[in-house]
């Protein structure tokens, strides 16, 4: 994806699978996939293919991704964050629930 | 943007911030969405005078018509067009009446209570519970399910998904892009990515020939409406923006691990092309999840080919207190949205004696005279563009159920094996109990099963829905606020043992 001229505002530095990626502040977590080229954000729990964001609207459940070490979240209602750890996940995810470094 | 503009960015960007806080234990009404239906109902109920509050899963109000009105990045404003800028009045008219707006919060259930309603919400990790003596559901509408081969490649996306990140991202997809399917809002967004200069490969255009003999009955209400207009310009505006392909039968995406080509077949010739982009749109069907989960009745609508809730001329559904405004009631579009809002909100009033019937039906004759002017042409747009059954009644390995992944041929073999209807099938196949709760499937397995058993829709049903709406972690719900009478049983269960 592209990004328009006016569009191409104040960025925030974000991780994806550890990469560095300058974000534009404002913007869902799959719509900084899909600016960056990541259009695969996991694969599914039944036969381990690929999804990426279908819907961008809440509905489909297909851009899941890990947000700063919680799994299953919805990327494309989630907006992205200062430092934002982005991952993509694969498979089923453990339902941990406390944030890294807490019991 | 002129000043007044970002002052109200920063005066919705400060309400964000202190939810958590800032939430009452209990409202006059509670509205789930902020889209057109919802900020109309709002407004309404907090010029009336009720502590009124809008929830909303985006960041900002709008809905997915006016989706990041507030917000968006795009400056020139000819690209989206006034029908988009229509919803900034709505928005400013919101803010001025003062309801508490909640976004990014997901509503996961809706209950009796004994002062009316009890509303479970989850936002930003924390999930809580308030009431609410009456509730409007304004949960809009959902792009038609396309269930045609490899929709589940990364690659393969919905028309309006493009059109969000356009407008909340002023993002445009590059490479070879093709659309396909039927419905204005295809053409719409075929022109709209074209203005912004990406590289249409071309349209597949899957309406099926002949289909305007089924919309002549209805030729004169169309060519009198509103959506005359509009509609042939976007028509031209979509001719210009690429190659339409006419009478698609079928087609498939293929690839391995992502999209690379699309194969079609037109005119009983089957075609292929490379793409890196591949939308799809065959209308939109209301949101039903929370007024299903609710035990609101629902009826199959023929014309539209969806469930829809049956609301009376308030939007009051069968549920009393719970009323349902805009495409979430069935799809009418933004502007009959926005009428039917502005009902629910003035029924609310009434029903909770801050107007009397005189004052609110004088209030709502402007919204009735708008919801019918913006109900003329809908049949012919519904019999236009209905989509063909090749492209909703899927067969043999096509995925039906993307959480689950479950075939067409799957549902069919069930059915064969004595399975009647769609919740039965969620104990043989699991489909519809994947993460979106049947919104990608619900109306194609009902479908299937149909035409399997030689029985209307109808009569088939759809899956029966259950609370949660959406999945959240149980983390969420255990660290809710217990009640001293929820604790003790718990209790007496462990003293007995």
């Amino acid at each position: 994806m592209k990004r328009l001229p006016e569009a191409q505002a104040s960025s925030i530095p974000v991780t994806i699978d550890g990469r560095p990626f300058a974000a534009r502040a404002g913007d869902s977590v799959a719509a900084t996939m899909l600016a960056a080229g990541v259009t695969a954000c996991r694969t599914t729990p039944v036969s381990g293919s690929a999804r990426g964001p279908f819907c961008m609207m809440g509905v489909c459940f297909d851009c899941l991704v890990m947000i700063d070490g919680r799994p299953n979240q919805q990327g494309c209602l989630v907006p992205v964050r200062e430092g934002m750890r982005i991952e993509r996940q694969s498979g089923a995810r453990i339902a941990i629930d406390a944030p890294q470094g807490q019991p | 943007m002129s000043a007044p503009g970002r002052a109200k960015r920063e005066s919705l960007s400060e309400q964000r911030e202190g939810i958590q806080t800032r939430l009452a234990s209990s409202y006059d009404v509670a509205i789930v969405g902020a889209g057109a239906a919802g900020l109309a109902a709002a407004t309404e109920c907090a010029r009336a005078g009720l502590a009124t509050v809008v929830f909303d899963e985006q960041p900002a109000p709008g809905g997915q018509i006016y989706r990041a009105i507030t917000t968006t990045p795009l400056t020139n404003r000819d690209l989206l067009g006034p029908d988009f800028w229509h919803g900034e009045g709505l928005v400013r008219e919101f803010e001025r009446a003062g309801a508490t707006w909640v976004p990014g919060a997901t509503v996961w259930a809706v209950t009796r209570s004994d002062n009316g309603f009890e509303i479970g919400l989850s936002s930003d990790g924390a999930a809580r519970l308030l009431e609410a003596r009456q509730v409007i559901l304004a949960t809009g509408a959902l792009e038609r399910p396309m269930p045609i081969p490899g929709w589940t490649l990364p690659g393969v996306m919905t028309a309006g998904a493009a059109q969000i990140l356009l407008k909340a991202s002023g993002l445009v997809p590059e490479g070879r892009i093709v659309l396909a399917g039927t419905g204005p809002l295809l053409l719409l967004v075929a022109a709209q990515l074209a203005r912004v200069g990406a590289s249409i490969a071309c349209l597949l255009d899957t309406t099926p020939s002949g289909r305007w003999r089924a919309a002549l009955p209805h030729a004169l209400d169309f060519l009198a409406s509103p959506y005359f207009a509009k509609g042939l310009a976007i028509l031209r505006d979509a001719r210009r923006a690429a190659r339409i392909v006419k009478g698609v039968e079928r087609i498939e995406a293929l690839g391995e691990g992502s999209l690379q080509r699309v194969r079609y077949v037109a005119d009983g010739r089957t075609e292929e092309l490379p793409a890196d982009l591949l939308l799809l749109h065959q209308g939109v069907v209301p949101n039903i999840n929370l007024a299903n989960a609710i035990g609101c009745t629902h009826r199959w609508d023929e014309a539209q080919l969806a469930f829809a809730p049956v609301v009376g001329d308030w939007g009051t559904s069968s549920v009393a207190g719970v009323a349902i405004a805009g495409d979430g009631a069935g799809i009418a579009g933004a502007r009959a949205a926005e009428a039917r809002g502005r009902l629910a909100g003035l029924q609310a009033a009434h029903v909770l004696g801050r107007l009397d019937a005189a004052a609110r039906d004088r209030a709502a004759a402007p919204a009735r005279a708008e919801l019918a002017r913006f109900s003329r042409g809908r049949a012919f747009v519904d019999a236009m563009y209905r989509p063909a059954d090749a492209f909703r009644i899927p067969t043999g390995d096509t995925i039906v159920c993307r959480c689950e992944e479950v075939t067409a041929q799957q549902v069919i073999d069930t059915v064969k094996l004595g399975c009647t209807g769609p919740n039965q099938m969620k104990s043989f196949l699991r489909c519809g109990m994947g993460p979106c709760q049947g919104r990608l499937c619900g109306l194609t397995v009902t479908e299937l099963i149909a035409r399997e058993r030689r029985l209307a829709p109808g009569e088939i049903g759809h899956y029966r829905l259950r609370f949660p709406i959406k999945p959240i972690p149980l983390g969420e719900l255990a660290a809710l606020p217990q009640t001293e009478e929820a604790k003790q049983a718990v209790v007496r269960i462990g003293k007995a043992h």
